[in-house]
């Protein structure tokens, strides 16, 4: 058995990685973004997603939706990292609950001609993707839903001309009557 | 009418108002160094007798002393700085004070607000920058909102897992005029909510584990000094109750006096060999206040492989950061200590450890702090012992640099009582000991303070000896001198094949003369003979003293566990030859 490079890591060696979504609901002021940013390269762990946007004007209250991946060590050392910030009122993992939706918002620039248009047009129905804005040699495309489906549509749209994609990153939210 | 008469006393400008909160918390002394953006601040501070002004050298020594000020005694430190270089100096403390959780309120300068972003003369980011080395920080753009944030950064500093906090004041906000409101409840952060109390469900666990153990231990650390109050002598309480053996982190000692008969001496890298063994070997451990950090734990996949653990700490994020544990339970020390005693003694049941302490005698046999003593030079060991016998019976503080001193001071300095040992722990700071030796004695006025130090760490902060002659402050530096960065040149040789790579320090000052002019005393002995008789004069001196103690030069600290090895692969003195040490250190290169 080979030592590992540095006594720090040794506990992570087996752990397959996880990757979860965070819900954090944080009070909307100065920095706070920069904060939560900071924690994560500051400690060295990952950012897959991240959204963030005021959610209550009144209470100064916003949400940032983080997806994240590591060891279950790491995921829960990175909820408590999180929830012990000043600013910070809530987190929750909202892949250990199990119940939550998560969506994403993409928009798809792809560029083509003839039959190329026409493959676009009907894949674009399949996955009930709008557009959004059209000219002779393209299209826009809206389209919503999980990541995996945004991930699909996209690599689909690839060889018929894909020109860029914006995405917003995934927002999440429990199903049922109860808030978080 | 009477309203509008306090209201109108209310009004005042943002530099009165911070003055006010100041007096409001209970501050009696602050550290700090003029510049054009507090200067509206000083001009308050000159116009008042309530809060005493301490004037360093430099922000650093200003940052350390407000340190030493806050583990002296439980209240936070206050730090005023100016903006830019004022902001970047207290860096180092503010990292210092968060990886030791000590208690800081430092205000900051800065240019005014119409300025920020603009690269003004004096500017920088000073929220940016100290974001990630604060517990919370702020910037005051609103006049309206200086009065909160000044009580809010009181309580947060305080609270919790106490740690520094920044609150950076614009000076056009200094300037401006506006309400003051004294500390209120509702000035709380509302999403800043810490738990102090403990889920009685894990206390239960916790003694259901304690009362059948066979091997117990118990490992306490800064969080049992922080928790303040009773905390140690609740601690005292239940070793005496359960009858366990107790070892401590570097931060946690005095907690439980060196002369307790459970005593171990500290636990980790350069703890003693029976904390380590009992460490290694227990069945049962609670964890008290402390973080498993790397220094204590060594090789974490061969820590205390056969113990169930139990972690008291204030803050969840300790909690199976770096070691998985059975039962956390976050809450305070103290109060949590006082359910498990209460809840540990309705059980009745005290567990038979006899053969545990007969193990834990045989490995103290192994004498593992012993050293060679010499009548020709003066080994650093010897001089922390007898400068511990010549200052019993005194009201002593010890502070520390960082090095291999620091190590020694902790393996042969007896600590007693809490709040005592004041040593930068987790960031390792050389050149803490001076200006924190300078706080505590501004809190302690009568006390002797002593700064147990190094030849290279003393030099870092070495300006402050002028600050000590300018307030009065009869600290006592007292130098290990062996003209090397000792840990450094302990490491090279151990690991780097013995090049000394710049761990010499070929140019050293006469520390006599450097003391005398600062207007203070120096001193320098050479001979183990002459020791105590200068010990004792030092001791006597109500002046600042560098007390230049010469020592065997190439004497390493032992016993060592080197980095990424287990509790039970300890290198002990006697046994620390060529072989033995090449070996023990083989492959650790890359570990820090």
């Amino acid at each position: 058995m080979t030592q590992p490079a540095s006594a720090y890591f040794m506990e992570e060696r087996h752990d397959p990685n996880e990757t979860h979504t965070l819900s954090v609901l944080v009070a909307n002021e100065p920095g706070v973004l920069a904060r939560v940013i900071g924690l994560f390269s500051g400690r060295g762990y990952n950012i897959e997603s991240l959204t963030v946007s005021e959610t209550e004007s009144q209470k100064h209250v916003s949400r940032i939706t983080i997806v994240t991946t590591g060891t279950p060590m790491v995921i829960t050392q990175i909820k408590h990292q999180l929830d012990r910030m000043i600013p910070v009122y809530q987190v929750v993992d909202m892949t250990l609950t199990g119940r939550s939706i998560e969506r994403e918002l993409a928009m798809v620039k792809v560029k083509g001609s003839g039959d190329q248009r026409i493959e676009a047009m009907r894949l674009a129905e399949v996955f009930r993707a709008r557009v959004v804005d059209a000219t002779n040699e393209s299209f826009v495309f809206e389209i919503t839903g999980a990541t995996s489906k945004i991930d699909q549509f996209v690599n689909l749209m690839r060889p018929i001309g894909l020109v860029e994609v914006s995405r917003t990153g995934v927002a999440a939210i429990s199903r049922g009557p109860e808030g978080m | 009418m009477s309203d509008s008469k306090s209201h109108d006393a209310n009004q005042m400008t943002g530099a009165a108002m911070i003055v006010r909160a100041l007096v409001d918390h209970g501050v009696k002394h602050i550290f700090g160094y003029p510049g054009g953006a507090v200067l509206p601040i000083y001009d308050e501070i000159f116009q008042q007798g309530d809060v005493e002004h301490i004037l360093v050298r430099h922000e650093q020594g200003a940052g350390h002393a407000a340190e030493g000020y806050a583990r002296s005694t439980g209240k936070p430190g206050v730090v005023l700085v100016t903006s830019g270089p004022g902001a970047t100096n207290m860096v180092t403390p503010l990292a210092d004070a968060l990886m030791d959780s000590i208690p800081l309120v430092c205000i900051t300068g800065q240019v005014p607000t119409h300025l920020i972003g603009n690269d003004a003369f004096q500017e920088c980011d000073t929220v940016g920058i100290t974001r990630p080395c604060t517990k919370h920080n702020w910037l005051v753009r609103d006049i309206k909102d200086l009065p909160k944030v000044l009580h809010e950064a009181f309580y947060v500093a305080t609270s919790g897992r106490p740690g520094p906090v920044v609150v950076d004041v614009p000076k056009d906000v200094q300037f401006a005029t506006g309400t003051y409101t004294p500390p209120r409840k509702s000035d709380v952060h509302v999403s800043y909510k810490p738990q102090t109390k403990g889920d009685p469900n894990q206390i239960r666990k916790a003694v259901a584990l304690m009362a059948n153990a066979k091997r117990p231990v118990i490992y306490t650390g800064g969080g049992v000094i922080n928790a303040g109050g009773n905390a140690s002598q609740t601690l005292r309480a239940l070793v005496e109750a359960t009858g366990f053996p107790i070892t401590s982190t570097l931060m946690g000692l005095g907690a439980y006096p060196a002369s307790g008969k459970n005593w171990l001496g500290m636990l980790g890298m350069h703890g003693t060999y029976e904390a380590n063994m009992a460490m290694h070997d227990c069945d049962v451990m609670l964890c008290i206040g402390a973080r498993f950090d790397d220094r204590i734990t060594g090789r974490t996949d061969a820590f205390s492989p056969g113990s169930k653990k139990i972690h008291i700490d204030i803050d969840p994020s300790s909690i199976n950061k770096n070691i998985r544990v059975d039962v956390p339970i976050i809450g305070d020390a103290g109060s949590v200590m006082e359910d498990l005693l209460k809840a540990f003694k309705a059980e009745g049941k005290k567990p038979k450890i006899d053969p545990w302490w007969f193990e834990i005698g045989r490995w103290r046999a192994r004498n593992s702090l012993a050293y060679k003593k010499s009548d020709d030079v003066i080994l650093p060991q010897f001089a922390i012992q007898r400068l511990f016998e010549a200052t019993r019976g005194h009201d002593t503080y010890i502070t520390t640099e960082v090095g291999q001193h620091q190590m020694w001071a902790a393996q042969f300095f007896g600590f007693e009582e809490p709040h005592r040992w004041m040593t930068s722990g987790g960031l390792g700071t050389m050149g803490y000991g001076l200006p924190a030796a300078l706080g505590v004695q501004v809190a302690h006025r009568d006390s002797l303070v002593i700064d147990i130090a190094g030849d290279a760490s003393v030099q870092m902060t070495m300006q402050e000896m002028s600050c000590a002659v300018q307030h009065e402050l009869p600290i006592k530096i007292f130098i290990l001198n062996n003209q090397y960065m000792g840990m450094v040149r302990q490491w090279q040789q151990l690991l780097h094949g013995n090049r000394l790579s710049h761990s010499y320090t070929e140019a050293m000052p006469d520390f006599v003369k450097l003391a005398e002019a600062y207007g203070g005393v120096g001193m320098q002995v050479f001979k183990p003979g002459d020791l105590d008789g200068a010990l004792h004069e030092m001791i006597k001196v109500k002046k600042p003293v560098l007390f230049d103690c010469r020592v065997a030069a190439l004497e390493n600290c032992f016993p060592m566990i080197p980095s990424g090895k287990a509790h039970n692969e300890m290198l002990l003195p006697a046994e620390a030859n060529d072989d033995a040490t090449a070996k023990a250190f083989a492959g650790g290169k890359a570990l820090v």
